[in-house]
């Protein structure tokens, strides 16, 4: 798993790639954290992950209570169906704003 | 902040893994910082060993022996470091005697579930093939207990104003007629929950969802060849494990999430969740069984066994639970404290409840110390619990189970007095005006909410076959029509089965009305079974446990080929919403204590004010008088009920109404479709205010406005 960041706009945005399940969530979450550091407007791309898993979804979570408590949003791009369908299935998305594009994410926090 | 705390960190190294003495409580594997802790009960084990695997992998990676100073009490007890909560399967082996006749049944050689697992794998998608070869086959794993509640809590909604559907997870939507994504799953609930505020009801009852193998005791039907499953699930394998085949997640090991998203979101509209309880029996069996958990942990503790040292048969399913030994309690209050604080679950239904109320011997206690904790607990204390107060060894405490001012039952009294009644038995006026009341005589003082009235559940025919077959029609699984019971009081309208007899089939849709008017304007909580709504079918089989197939899944398109049910149903279970009178949390006191001028309830017959309680009758009428709502402390509308089950019309003298009021026509179960039945408010004012002409085996419902 890989994580790269990048700040456009005063968003910060996070590329992934690689499965996020229990070995690599802890490693997720402090780059992730590291990485939207200040910034209440947050995306995250998941277009290049294949596999999220439960601790995976959880790091998420985690990530959203953070940018709540800065009453910032998050925004999740790329997710694939089988993605969206387990996060649906299991609560997670009602947490999240998901969009197809990076463009289109970067509209919806602005 | 520091992570400072000393017991952080390993004393202990096995084969590479570190791990250190563990915590006693709780009970069960724990994640603690930096790795999970272990903990488990035997009274008899001389030595227990922990079994690690990695997810789906054939064999152990690794196996810790408790070290002899882990162990306190009969508890061994271990924290192990640097766990992979996710891919982590455990088990434990137990060394100790096997002497059946002393009631131990060691055996090393298996590997045992842990009693206290959160999660259990083996059976995550339904009715997958199972690797038959594995040397564990039911693997215990951690769930992660951290979900989002948010501001949800148990609804706490008085039990007199629940309005109960019994339903099975996998039958509510495994027909394709559900159109619902994710078949048969949690998943699949949580798209139906519009179908529910739509029907009216605010409860839904789920049968056993604690991990069960469909599995278990599989065959072939005879006739067709078709494979015969547990779909029932009344077979526990772990108390404390969500059903993973239920869920669509159960693959990737989420069904605790998709479980608590289905009760939030079940919550939000106002909908509480009961689970059905199997604490009576387990998927062990008896001495033939398999070896999964208790047994191979503590038999001679998790089990009433004779002098012998075989299974008592309480459950009639070959073992009973031990559930008054005191470790036993314990497992119980725990399992159910934790259903209810961590799945915010409402309420708990108790199949074969009598068992839980047997010492160890089996004999029935006078004051049994699992239902008195659990009526007393602090944390189910706003929990419904409701018994099946009887049990498979010709317990039978429907009245008498012992309910500490808080446990209700199915009264299963009502269900045969009904039946009775509604196929025309004579002798049965007097029980009826009982039955209606929330059956004081029944529950004098426990009040007319200790009774869950019903006419269909589960267990038996639907409410289409109770009038569809005068016989149960068990052909189908596989045991030569002898399972299921015989006294169904059913009554098939003049022909054995479906019928294109137009005459018959109007009867048959009137005595589901009736059936259905019955429960809601009844005095206790009404209970409805999946389907019966619409229409529902099990072809005359009155046991369907074994049979999942297309005909016992709910078939979505009797909505559309029976519209009249269903509106009668969304009418009437309307109808008890809006009207307090008939929701009462205390009896009839048979008197005008409100000052209006008639008491509370009163009875007739075709004569007002003179019922007839004869042996030959079959009518009964009965006034609610609006001004002792909730014992007088709402102003309700005043409601009229004439009841006739006689075979020929009767012309009913309806009772006069003194206070300017007029009577209007909310039922009639006689009339054709779109006039059986109206909208609340939406009521037609009767002509004649002195007498209604009651079509034979009909009921009408009036209201005083």
């Amino acid at each position: 798993m890989k994580v790269t960041e990048s700040i456009v706009d005063n968003i910060a945005i996070l590329n992934v790639e690689g499965s996020i399940d229990s070995k690599t969530a802890k490693e997720f979450e402090k780059a992730a954290l590291s990485a939207i550091n200040s910034q209440a407007q947050v995306i995250i791309d998941l277009s290049k992950v294949e596999f999220l898993s439960s601790a995976g979804l959880r790091v998420l979570l985690m990530i959203y209570r953070q940018i709540k408590a800065q009453s910032g949003k998050v925004v999740l791009v790329g997710v694939s169906e089988e993605i969206q369908e387990v996060m649906s299935n299991t609560g997670f998305i009602n947490f999240f704003s998901i969009a197809e594009t990076l463009q289109v994410g970067i509209k919806l926090l602005k | 902040m520091a992570e400072i705390r000393i017991d952080y960190y390993p004393t202990h190294e096995f084969e590479g893994i570190k791990f250190r003495r563990g915590h006693t409580l709780p009970f069960g594997a724990t994640m603690v910082p930096n790795g999970v802790n272990f903990s488990v009960y035997s009274s008899a084990a001389i030595s227990c060993t922990l079994v690690l695997f990695e997810r789906g992998e054939a064999q152990p990676y690794a196996e810790i022996p408790f070290p002899d100073e882990f162990k306190i009490g009969d508890v061994y007890c271990m924290t192990v470091f640097d766990l992979d909560y996710e891919r982590l399967e455990y088990g434990y082996r137990m060394d100790g005697p096997f002497k059946p006749e002393e009631g131990y049944r060691f055996d090393k050689n298996v590997i045992l579930s842990d009693p206290y697992a959160k999660v259990l794998s083996g059976r995550e998608t339904w009715r997958a093939d199972p690797n038959w070869d594995d040397v564990y086959p039911y693997r215990s794993r951690l769930a992660f207990e951290d979900f989002d509640w948010e501001n949800d809590h148990p609804l706490e909604t008085p039990i007199e104003d629940l309005t109960i559907y019994e339903m099975h997870v996998k039958g509510f939507t495994s027909h394709p007629s559900s159109e619902v994504k994710n078949a048969g799953t949690f998943s699949g609930i949580r798209n139906k929950i519009p179908y529910f505020k739509s029907l009216g009801v605010n409860c839904i009852e789920l049968m056993p969802i604690y991990e069960f193998d469909e599995w278990e005791n599989s065959r072939k039907n005879p006739e067709t060849g078709e494979l015969l499953v547990n779909y029932w699930g009344y077979s526990t394998v772990n108390f404390f494990s969500p059903k993973a085949g239920y869920a669509a997640t159960g693959k990737f090991g989420m069904q605790v999430d998709e479980l608590k998203t289905l009760i939030k979101e079940l919550h939000k509209n106002g909908i509480e969740v009961f689970l059905d309880v199997v604490f009576n029996h387990t998927a062990e069996g008896d001495h033939r069984g398999h070896t999964i958990s208790f047994r191979g942990i503590d038999n001679k503790t998790y089990y009433m066994l004779t002098p012998e040292g075989y299974y008592f048969n309480f459950s009639g399913t070959g073992n009973t639970l031990n559930c008054n030994h005191p470790v036993v309690r314990n497992m119980v209050l725990d399992c159910l404290r934790y259903w209810a604080s961590d799945y915010h679950i409402d309420g708990f239904r108790f199949d074969l409840a009598a068992i839980l109320g047997r010492a160890q011997d089996g004999s029935p206690l006078s004051n049994p110390p699992l239902l008195e904790s659990l009526a007393y607990d602090p944390i189910l204390a706003k929990c419904k619990l409701i018994a099946e107060a009887w049990d498979a060894g010709g317990l039978y405490q429907v009245g008498s189970f012992p309910a500490y001012g808080r446990w209700a039952e199915w009264n299963g009294k009502y269900r045969d007095a009904v039946r009775k009644f509604l196929k025309g038995e004579p002798g049965m006026i007097g029980e009826m005006s009982q039955r209606i009341q929330g059956s004081p005589d029944m529950y004098s003082s426990r009040g007319p909410t200790a009774s869950i009235n019903f006419v269909a559940c589960h267990d038996g025919f639907t409410l289409k076959d109770m009038f569809t077959y005068n016989e149960k029609h068990n052909e189908a699984n596989g045991e030569d029509n002898n399972d299921g019971a015989n006294d169904n009081n059913s009554w098939n309208c003049g022909v054995e089965g479906e019928t294109d007899d137009v005459a018959i089939n109007f009867l048959r849709h009137k005595q589901i009305k009736n059936a259905l008017s019955l429960l809601m304007v009844s005095q206790g909580v009404p209970m409805i079974l999946m389907g019966d709504e619409m229409g529902q079918t099990q072809r005359g089989n009155n046991n369907t446990y074994c049979q999942d197939t297309e005909w016992n899944w709910l078939n979505w398109s009797l909505l559309k080929s029976n519209p009249d049910l269903f509106n009668f149903a969304q009418q009437i279970i309307r109808f008890r919403k809006a009207h307090p009178v008939l929701r009462s949390a205390t009896h009839f006191r048979h008197y005008d204590y409100a000052d209006s001028g008639i008491p509370d309830i009163s009875f007739h017959g075709t004569q007002a004010w003179r019922p007839d309680w004869a042996e030959t009758s079959r009518v009964l009428g009965f006034m609610l008088c609006g001004s002792h709502a909730k014992a007088g402390t709402i102003r309700d509308e005043t409601i009229y009920v004439a009841m006739n089950m006689y075979w020929e019309p009767l012309n009913f003298e309806l009772p006069n109404l003194a206070d300017g009021t007029n009577w209007y026509v909310f039922a009639n179960t006689d009339m054709a479709n779109s006039e059986d039945i109206h909208a609340v408010g939406e009521e037609h004012l009767l002509e004649n205010q002195s007498a209604f002409f009651v079509g034979s085996r009909s009921i009408v419902i009036l209201v005083a406005k």
